[in-house]
């Protein structure tokens, strides 16, 4: 191949191959973009159809052979990791939760939707939408046969109809629509008001299906200009504060909220509640503790039976390891679950049937719950550590052995000064990891014991063997006890992301220097 | 050489404008589509998998009549309170979505539900029904189903209905089976289960208004709720109250013969095929009746629909009629919310029993400082239960605890 003559621009049986796949990209992107611009999701229309342009110039340009390979794990970098972080990040700095839940707009249009009251003994009418021109008027029905119109600025006046199986059909100065014509004017058809009479107390017909109608009214009155609600029952005036919410002069807000930016103020707030001083203490150390035993525990019993297992003097090796294997092929969300009803103290297997009958607390005491929760997760982690070192040890270097065997160094010295050093060399990063996945490790706490038993001196709905992304879960209310909040949550989660990305940078460091006995 | 890539472009646009042929077309197709549902209108209805069927049959009937599309999407029950609530406000939501009434305090503050008129229907309903869905006055769901807990009876181990928790031990206790009553408790507690007999001391979770809703004032401190903690204590010290027995260890205990008594929901039933059964009120542990709580289910409308129009009279005008309220039942064993098709449930005996009960219980409180109760009651009575609380102290800090979740 001449130097300038590149896969890119030969028409040979690649070139086809890539401009098939190609294809199949730009067929799938154009189908998003399309699917983007139906659904008017403009920001995922946007960033495809970027995404798309720079794939087609990286793989039919000559200039750009690194980014042909690297630009499938970017776009994925990018979509999977950089957004997710980016978009917790931005929750992190608003109060996004219940309460707070949507735009501005829309928590006044349910505040007033909200505080609409029907009038008391008004009947449901008969109702018809009818229009005349543009204008969208409704008829109703009275008990006494007579039929009512109006508009939105017109009150209901009494007019020539006919009426036909208690429906009008037929209105002077009106046309009535026909279904179809309803529903696709739907939106104007709830928004309508008609008042009853020019008295404002006497409230407006409205409908929900179209059919019947009822008087109601407004408790509540938005005033575009000034921004601010009135309550006109007893008056009051609530203007918008810093929070998202309408407030009162004397501090009472209402029910409904909207999402606004509040600074740091979610990163204050998880630490400045003096209810989780004391317990969120606790919960950090056994964090670490939890993290630290269950890494040291996995670690020393994989690497013990694998170096067991590593001998060759040993018969059947093949269908001991495959069984060790074995709770490591049980999903990760059951097996806590198979051992909480293991470790029941009444009814459980282990006391019942190993212990004869024992009614120990495996789960329900605060020390013997946390060496439940270490036990368990050794038994479901000591197969990946155990894969790992008997990997490691077989690739170890036979000639090194041997010099020290022919130096007279003993099995111990040489396994304590050899071995380790080269093992750990290939497995502190996956310590590390293991580390940081045990710091997170949710699921287990969460289906073992759930965080329980709980403090007893504690005022916050914590327990022994809270975890912090447990307590996180608890404190943000997503376990439905406590009022939502996904700033909040966001926030937390930041601050752990941190420690944890604080304490695997660190360990990093360390081993390059294990990295240079090679 | 740039002709060359001119080529290969225009080549590669050919081929992926080829490609995506069949994709444009079919694109163009939906559009059409949706420019048709336009006109007559798309519903979105989110259910679960118990109450498909059911709703498939009268969306059949819905789309016979007025020509509009209902389309069902099937969710996790567990999940769609949560989903509703964050894809509302981005219009991504359902139209409607089937529901429990103790949500609605919670969809309200964040402005995801819209009213459902009754009108003048609001009488056809059982009261319960739609008082749980009321909130201020206004209705915010159509209601399909009650469902609360009662005592179960396995009438080939006790021949009649026990009045008090007393009575109801001796008749377990000289049956002869190793539970004199099963209850389900576990090591967080089980206050919903346990709620009659709080009421039997007359020590309700929360004050209740005159028209029958909440205000989030605790009521169930003081002496009552005493008395009803040192009770708690004392059958928890004669091993008749365990935080060892789980669901699953009730309901397969109960199914075995192994006790005369079970409390627990019309959802247990299908697990005790094999027996004979009778539904009784719940016996009494203190002097006033025990009250369980009731639980409706029912049919949201998303405040940010477009098709409120289509989705009010789906729901006024075809879900809550006869049939369809009595296929809901059938699918999922709960007594109907219409009186009409409960009248009719009711021919069988266990759905009467429920529904007995049910007329004396009061609504599961609704409003949203609910959770934070929760959260400290369930293990509060556990820690009694098992001894490792003192009774009266722990009552008074659960109090205090929940009143500083309400505060803070």
């Amino acid at each position: 191949m001449r130097p300038d003559e590149s896969p890119a621009r030969r028409f040979g049986p690649g070139f086809l191959v890539k401009l098939a796949l190609m294809a199949v990209v730009n067929a799938f992107g154009v189908y998003v973009i399309i699917s983007a611009w139906t659904a008017e999701s403009w920001v995922i229309l946007g960033a495809m159809a970027v995404m798309l342009v720079v794939a087609d110039w990286v793989y039919f340009s000559r200039r750009t052979v690194p980014l042909k390979y690297i630009f499938p794990g970017l776009v994925f970098l990018l979509v999977f990791q950089i957004f997710t972080i980016a978009y917790t990040g931005w929750v992190a700095f608003t109060n996004y939760g219940d309460g707070h839940n949507s735009t501005k707009e829309q928590a006044i249009e349910a505040l007033l939707v909200q505080n609409e009251r029907r009038v008391e003994r008004a009947p449901s009418v008969p109702l018809t939408v009818v229009e005349d021109g543009d204008e969208l008027g409704f008829a109703v029905v009275r008990e006494d046969g007579t039929v009512e119109v109006g508009s939105a600025d017109e009150p209901l006046e009494s007019v020539e109809a006919t009426v036909a199986g208690g429906q009008v059909t037929d209105v002077d100065g009106w046309t009535v629509l026909d279904r179809n014509d309803v529903l696709a004017r739907q939106g104007e058809i709830t928004d309508l008001r008609v008042p009853v009479s020019d008295d404002p107390n006497d409230g407006s017909i409205r409908t929900q299906d179209a059919r019947t109608g009822y008087a109601s009214t407004s408790t509540l009155v938005y005033d575009e200009a000034a921004d601010t609600m009135t309550d006109t029952t007893t008056g009051t005036v609530y203007t918008p504060n810093d929070d998202g919410e309408f407030e009162a002069a004397d501090g009472s807000t209402l029910s409904v909220g909207w999402r606004v930016f509040v600074g740091l103020d979610n990163f204050t707030l998880a630490f400045s509640d003096s209810r989780y001083a004391g317990p969120f203490l606790q919960v950090v150390l056994w964090t670490f503790a939890f993290a630290i035993a269950s890494v040291a525990t996995t670690f020393l019993l994989g690497l013990f039976l694998a170096s067991v297992f590593n001998d060759p003097r040993l018969r059947g090796r093949k269908i001991y390891r495959t069984l060790l294997i074995l709770p490591y092929a049980i999903p990760g969300f059951v097996a806590p679950l198979l051992w909480s009803g293991l470790l029941n103290r009444s009814f459980g297997f282990v006391n019942q049937v190993l212990l004869n009958g024992a009614s120990i607390p495996w789960l329900t005491d605060p020390w013997l719950a946390k060496l439940s929760l270490i036990g368990v997760n050794l038994w479901l982690g000591f197969p990946y550590m155990f894969l790992i070192c008997t990997g490691a040890l077989q690739s170890l270097p036979t000639d090194v052995m041997e010099a020290a065997k022919i130096d007279g160094a003993t099995r111990l010295r040489t396994w304590r000064e050899i071995t380790l050093p080269l093992l750990l060399v290939s497995t502190t990063p996956l310590l590390i990891s293991s580390f940081a996945f045990n710091f997170n490790n949710f699921a287990l706490v969460y289906m073992l014991t759930g965080g329980g038993p709980r403090f007893d001196d504690a005022s916050v709905p914590l327990g022994h063997t809270d975890i912090l992304i447990t307590m996180v879960y608890s404190v943000a209310g997503l376990d439905g006890n406590a009022p939502k909040n996904f700033g909040l949550a966001s926030a937390l989660s930041i601050v752990i992301f941190v420690i944890i990305a604080t304490i695997s940078a660190i360990a990093f460091k360390k081993t390059r220097s294990l990295e240079e006995i090679n | 050489m740039r002709r060359s890539i001119m080529m290969a472009g225009a080549v590669g646009l050919t081929l992926t404008l080829a490609a995506c042929g069949s994709d444009t077309s079919e694109s163009e197709e939906s559009t059409e589509t949706t420019a048709a549902a336009e006109e007559t209108g798309t519903l979105t209805v989110w259910v679960d998998e118990t109450r498909q069927a059911a709703v498939e049959s009268a969306a059949a009937s819905f789309e016979e009549e007025t020509g509009a599309d209902v389309e069902l999407v099937l969710k996790n029950f567990e999940d769609i309170r949560t989903d509703f609530i964050a894809q509302v406000p981005t219009g991504e939501g359902p139209d409607i979505t089937v529901g429990a009434h103790d949500w609605l305090g919670e969809l309200l503050t964040n402005g995801v539900v819209a009213p459902v008129e009754l009108g003048d229907m609001t009488g056809d309903f059982e009261d319960v029904s739609v008082e749980a869905f009321t909130a201020d006055g206004q209705v915010y769901g159509l209601p399909y189903a009650i469902e609360n807990i009662a005592l179960i009876r396995n009438t080939a181990l006790a021949d009649e209905a026990p009045a008090t928790w007393d009575d109801a031990i001796a008749a377990g206790e000289e049956s002869g089976a190793t539970y004199p009553l099963l209850i389900q408790t576990g090591t967080e507690g089980d206050p919903y289960t346990y709620y009659p007999f709080q009421t039997s001391f007359d020590a309700p979770v929360f004050e209740q208004n005159e028209d029958g809703s909440y205000s989030p004032e605790i009521a169930m401190g003081g002496d009552n709720g005493h008395a009803y903690a040192e009770w708690l204590q004392e059958q928890g010290e004669a091993g008749l109250l365990s935080t060892d027995m789980t669901y699953d260890i009730a309901v397969e205990a109960f199914a075995n013969g192994e006790s005369p008594f079970i409390i627990g929901g019309p959802w247990m039933i299908e697990s005790f095929a094999d027996l004979d059964l009778s539904v009784d009120p719940i016996p009494t542990a203190g002097d006033d009746v025990a009250q369980p709580f009731v639980g409706v289910q029912g049919f949201y409308v998303s405040a940010q629909s477009e098709n409120t129009l289509l989705a009010n009279d789906f729901l006024v005008n075809y879900m809550s009629t006869d049939e369809a309220q009595t296929a809901l039942f059938e699918s999922g064993a709960r007594p109907p919310a219409l009186t009409s098709a409960a009248d009719a449930a009711s021919s069988d005996p266990i759905v009467a029993g429920f529904r007995e009960v049910g007329a004396e219980a009061v609504p599961m409180p609704s409003i949203p400082e609910m959770g934070s109760v929760w959260a400290f009651w369930g293990v509060t009575e556990a820690n009694i239960i098992s001894g490792t609380s003192e009774p009266v102290e722990a009552w008074d800090k659960m109090i205090s605890d929940i009143e500083g979740a309400l505060d803070s």
